[in-house]
């Protein structure tokens, strides 16, 4: 009974406490948040001008954040949704939760991008990454690859966003012709796992010659263990991009304070976070350059992107076809 | 007085534990669109079946020799074999996944023996290697259930048969001990097996290893289609009806192995017993050393918050314990006095999907709170329901036993209620609520449920720190907090097994 | 007066009846063949079993609305008297109160009852270290400290040796002698009834006969004992 009375007082104090100093709720995905990536430096930096708290909410990943989303509903207490990518913004925006944006912030991304409810914050290329001390002589497209004896690890698309991506990126390349990719491709997987870190830490161990990952992966393995042996390989068909994004929710009650969030994860103090810690392009490149050891990477000669639009027409029947030809 | 506030608290149990299981999936089944399967959730349901199916079968056929060499062998280390080889069943998904693909994988130990003897090299990937992995979990479970049915066979059965000189103490003895017990054994690995997710696919090599799990994951994930996920957690909970059924026409088990210290007095050891054992040893034990091997390196550079998470998951796992006991022991109760329905409601968590308990909660309470400020406590519940089919299962033989000695004893004396269960209930029970308390504590240690729906920032438990450390690359620090993760899985375990060893009169 | 008004007790779909009085202070032994529902007779008496019909009454009183524990009758059961897992003076303390809560006095009184029945020193010790006597003694010490008027026994002491069995009943005999108990044995042991016991019930087919003086029944047996003695 008595923890009872203390629970009630405590609810009610909470609110209280909330009204003295606003509290800015960014629902975003764990690693954003974690304390290895952007979240704690950008929340600092952010509250140090908006006399404000920015309180993370996290689900798994980008799906797991929309798919959280769309569980709330109008309902949700979230003011600030980031870290969507451009195969979700067409899903995401379709339930009518996002508020058009205050401004648009210049960026430096390889294709043009705007979108009225979404500001992009970091930028990919999807690759895969190899261990160069063993493969000498990576592949330079698709058909390379799934001519050769290499194994990749890639992730599943019904369950991860670069699993997705890898999918997206076929269709962009190969249009009609992905299924016959795919099929080339079958006897070089060695398996399909449920999320990145899973595929990750099979390449990792030495399970497959090649995973699924990002063109910036060896620029953690450079910069944070000084260790050279990772390189993602550039196709001639051109990478396809992961670009992630922000919004703010038109249910929010904090609709300034929302803006100048945005404003904020645009700005040089956060964008010069987003490399060393998210291990992806910022989207507007920082006063002061890229960290040193981004110039290693590769710079692929071409991007593919499909528009969110296409993304969401074409990505149920994509990944239907992706799972009928590996499932034979 | 006695008897029926225990047949309401059981009732009110029951009820909650249906309303939970069931009220969650109609909570996604109201957002039902339509109610077809696609053909690839066709597909997802035979894959589902077959690997259940395989897995269990094999999990069975290798359980016997196990079992029946513990059964009639007496050697020093004996109880701590016994006590290790329980120790897959308890470990997180990802990280036994990981231990095993050390050992088979395709740059594992076996692969790189093979290779340096000139031997051509295997694959773990295909339904062979989620078999070989559900083999591993389950082994050590359904040893563990047919030994305790081994050791319940009177020794004197064994002389009388030795005395008529009957040709084969298997066929006569044995076999209608196993014809009792295996259904069950079967059944609760099938229902395992059932819901497995990570493993079949990670170890499944591609999408044809899809299993209903991973297509409920993709309705609510991608998809964001809950009245779909809804169809198939009804497709799953009938299939585990039907298989409830077909074991129910069997004598079921009676828990999962207690008495450990008492060997078959009545049968002689076999030369077999000592290289079956070995083997079973190996192929258990080994894929924690590698556990240990890759983690170990890494675990004094871990970084405090994992501590911190340890400590949280750790105080969360006995909260779970303690509640999941009490609900048990409570059901046992009413189902010793005669309540059959009861037995119901205790397995019914076993049909569920986690995902879906977890997406159905988060639907239903989402308009009174954040999802956040009751995560915590939703995870405990969970975990707590989730660990409850395998502790009634565990305390019903004793408490049967129990009832059958001493209840009118009790009666006689006027023993009820609070008196009743500190001078009788527990001090009976305390083995194997030990165990009990320690088994649920271990499996909501390692698990990563429904704290991923709910979670805010700050609450991280340790299965969930794991998972992100791994998904900013720190692979070295989530293997370290892995192996910090199972060490304090096993500790709990261990802890509340042998306290209870301890207590016991 | 223990009274059985046209009883009549069922137990997995099988009767007894009986309908007779015993005076207070008697002993009485049921003898029959097993099977014959001497048992379920006893457990009936205890509030085990609800009668399906009749009553069962004691100094004028119906039973039927008492719990086991309610009623003024003490059972010893053919095995499982005392619980394992405590001391001989916790499971003689639980006899006086069910929580174990003693006052000094009770805890004296739990003494003397062992030093009565030659169990000095023994309160300590956990059954299992006890010899078959020396449990029967404290079973019977149970009962004593329930200081109930009528005594039900289910053939006890049976696994122990003739001379020890004898014993333990002279003891019964004396103890209820000295409190003035009414006891109901079950026996299949005719040996039993004729040592023991005032009168006999023989209990045949599902019928609890009326008493009958011990030394008249075996002077001159009915039929169903004559068969049954063979």
């Amino acid at each position: 009974m008595k923890t009872i009375h203390l629970a009630l007082a405590f609810l009610s104090l909470a609110p209280m406490a909330m009204a003295e100093t606003p509290v800015l709720r960014v629902l975003t995905y764990d690693s954003f948040a974690a304390e290895w990536g952007p979240g704690p430096a950008i929340a600092k930096g952010f509250e140090a001008e908006c006399a404000c708290t920015v309180a993370y909410v996290t689900a798994g990943d980008g799906a797991a954040v929309l798919s959280r989303l769309q569980m709330e509903g109008a309902g949700s207490s979230a003011d600030i949704v980031l870290g969507l990518d451009t195969a979700l913004t067409e899903t995401a925006r379709a339930t009518g939760l996002f508020a058009p944006l205050a401004a648009q912030a210049p960026n430096d991304l390889p294709v043009p991008y705007t979108d009225a409810n979404f500001a992009p914050f970091d930028w990919g290329w999807f690759a895969f990454v190899y261990d160069n001390t063993k493969l000498t002589a990576p592949p330079k497209s698709f058909k390379e690859l799934a001519a050769s004896n290499l194994k990749i690890v890639i992730e599943d698309p019904r369950s991860s966003t670069p699993g997705l991506g890898l999918v997206m990126w076929v269709k962009a390349a190969y249009g009609d012709q992905s299924a016959q990719i795919w099929k080339d491709l079958a006897d070089n997987i060695v398996t399909v796992t449920p999320s990145w870190d899973a595929a990750y830490g099979l390449f990792l161990k030495g399970e497959a010659d090649m995973v699924l990952s990002y063109t910036t992966s060896p620029a953690y393995h450079l910069i944070a263990e000084k260790d050279a042996s990772k390189s993602a390989a550039a196709f001639d068909e051109g990478q396809y991009m992961q670009i992630e994004v922000a919004g703010k929710l038109a249910s929010s009650k904090q609709q300034a304070l929302a803006d100048q969030f945005l404003a904020y994860l645009a700005s040089d103090a956060a964008q010069a976070v987003i490399p060393t810690t998210n291990w992806m392009y910022p989207a507007k490149t920082p006063a002061a350059g890229l960290p040193a050891g981004f110039e290693t990477l590769i710079q692929p000669a071409k991007s593919l992107l499909l528009t969110p639009v296409e993304a969401e027409a074409g990505r149920k029947a994509a990944v239907e076809e992706w799972q009928t030809v590996l499932s034979q | 007085m006695a008897n029926r506030f225990v047949a309401i608290s059981a009732w009110a149990l029951a009820s909650g534990i249906a309303a939970l299981v069931l009220g969650t999936a109609l909570a996604l089944a109201v957002q039902a669109k339509g109610v077809a399967l696609h053909p690839a959730d066709w597909a997802a349901l035979r894959f589902t079946l077959m690997q259940a199916a395989l897995s269990t079968l094999l999990s069975c056929l290798l359980a016997m020799p196990v079992a029946r060499a513990l059964a009639r062998t007496r050697f020093a280390g004996r109880r701590a074999l016994i006590v290790l080889m329980g120790a897959p069943f308890l470990l997180p998904v990802i990280v036994a996944v990981l231990g095993l693909v050390s050992l088979y994988g395709r740059n594992g130990v076996l692969n790189q023996t093979l290779a340096a003897l000139g031997l051509p090299t295997v694959t773990i990937y295909g339904l062979h290697g989620v078999v070989l992995a559900h083999v591993f979990f389950n082994l050590p479970l359904a040893t563990r259930m047919l030994l305790n049915g081994w050791q319940s066979i009177p020794a004197e059965r064994f002389r009388l048969a030795q005395t008529l000189g009957l040709p084969s103490t298997f066929r006569h003895i044995e076999l209608p001990m196993l014809a009792a017990v295996l259904p069950g054994v079967a059944l609760a690995i099938f229902l395992v097996c059932l819901t497995s997710f990570v493993v079949a696919l990670t170890l499944g090599g591609g999408p044809a290893a899809t299993t209903l799990e991973l297509a409920i994951y993709q309705a609510l994930r991608f998809d964001f289609d809950p009245g779909h996920a809804a169809l198939l957690a009804g497709v799953q909970f009938a299939v585990c009806a039907v298989a409830v059924t077909v074991a129910a026409r069997f004598t079921l088990p009676e828990g999962l192995g207690l008495g450990l210290d008492r060997a078959q007095a009545g049968q002689k050891a076999h030369w077999v017993d000592a290289p079956v054992l070995a083997l079973a040893a190996v192929f258990l034990i080994l894929p924690l050393v590698a556990v240990v091997a890759d983690g170990a390196p890494a675990v004094l550079q871990l970084p405090a918050m994992v501590w911190q998470a340890a400590l949280r998951s750790a105080l969360m796992a006995m909260a779970a314990a303690v509640l999941s006991v009490t609900a048990a022991l409570v059901l046992v109760q009413a189902k010793v006095v005669g309540a059959a329905w009861v037995e119901a409601a205790a397995m019914l968590p076993l049909a569920t999907s986690g995902l879906v308990l977890g997406t159905g909660l988060f639907l239903l309470t989402r308009s009174f709170v954040q999802p956040e400020t009751i995560a915590l406590p939703v995870t405990v519940l969970v975990n707590a329901l989730m660990a409850l089919p395998f502790l009634f299962r565990l305390l019903l033989p004793q408490a049967r036993d129990l009832h059958r000695n001493y209840d009118r004893l009790a009666q006689t004396l006027g023993l009820s209620g609070a008196a009743r269960l500190r001078w009788l209930t527990l001090p009976r029970l305390v083995r194997p609520l030990g165990m009990g308390a320690g088994l649920a504590a271990a499996l909501s240690m390692g698990d990563l449920g429904v704290v991923a729906l709910f979670a805010g920032h700050d609450q991280a438990t340790l299965p969930l720190v794991v998972q992100r450390l791994s998904g900013a690359y720190r692979m070295d620090q989530a293997a370290a907090a892995a192996l910090v993760l199972v060490a304090s899985s096993f500790a709990l375990f261990a802890l509340c097994d042998i306290g209870g060893r301890r207590a016991a009169p | 007066m223990l009274h059985l008004d046209h009883l009549r007790l069922t137990q997995d779909g099988f009767h007894v009846s009986a309908n007779w009085h015993l005076p207070a202070g008697a002993r009485l032994a049921m003898l029959g063949p097993s099977g014959a529902g001497k048992s379920t007779l006893l457990m009936g008496l205890a509030g085990f079993i609800a009668p399906s019909a009749g009553r069962i009454l004691w100094q004028g009183r119906d039973l039927a609305a008492l719990t086991p524990a309610q009623r003024p009758v003490s059972i010893l059961f053919q095995d499982q008297n005392l619980f394992p897992h405590l001391s001989v003076a916790q499971n003689l303390g639980l006899a006086i109160d069910p929580r174990l809560r003693l006052s000094a006095s009770d805890l004296a009184r739990v003494e003397a009852v062992l030093h009565r029945l030659g169990l000095h020193g023994m309160g300590a010790r956990k059954p299992a270290s006890l010899s078959g006597g020396q449990l029967g003694r404290a079973a019977l010490g149970r009962v004593l400290l329930q200081a109930r008027p009528v005594l039900l026994l289910d053939e006890p002491f049976a696994a122990l040796g003739p001379a020890l069995k004898a014993d333990l009943l002279g003891l019964v005999t004396e103890l209820a002698a000295e409190n003035g108990t009414t006891v109901v044995l079950v026996t299949h042991d005719p040996a039993d009834a004729r040592r023991f016991a005032e009168g006999v019930c023989l209990v045949h087919d599902g019928v609890a006969d009326a008493p009958v003086a011990t030394d008249a029944i075996f002077a001159d047996p009915p039929p169903a004992l004559r068969d049954y003695l063979g």
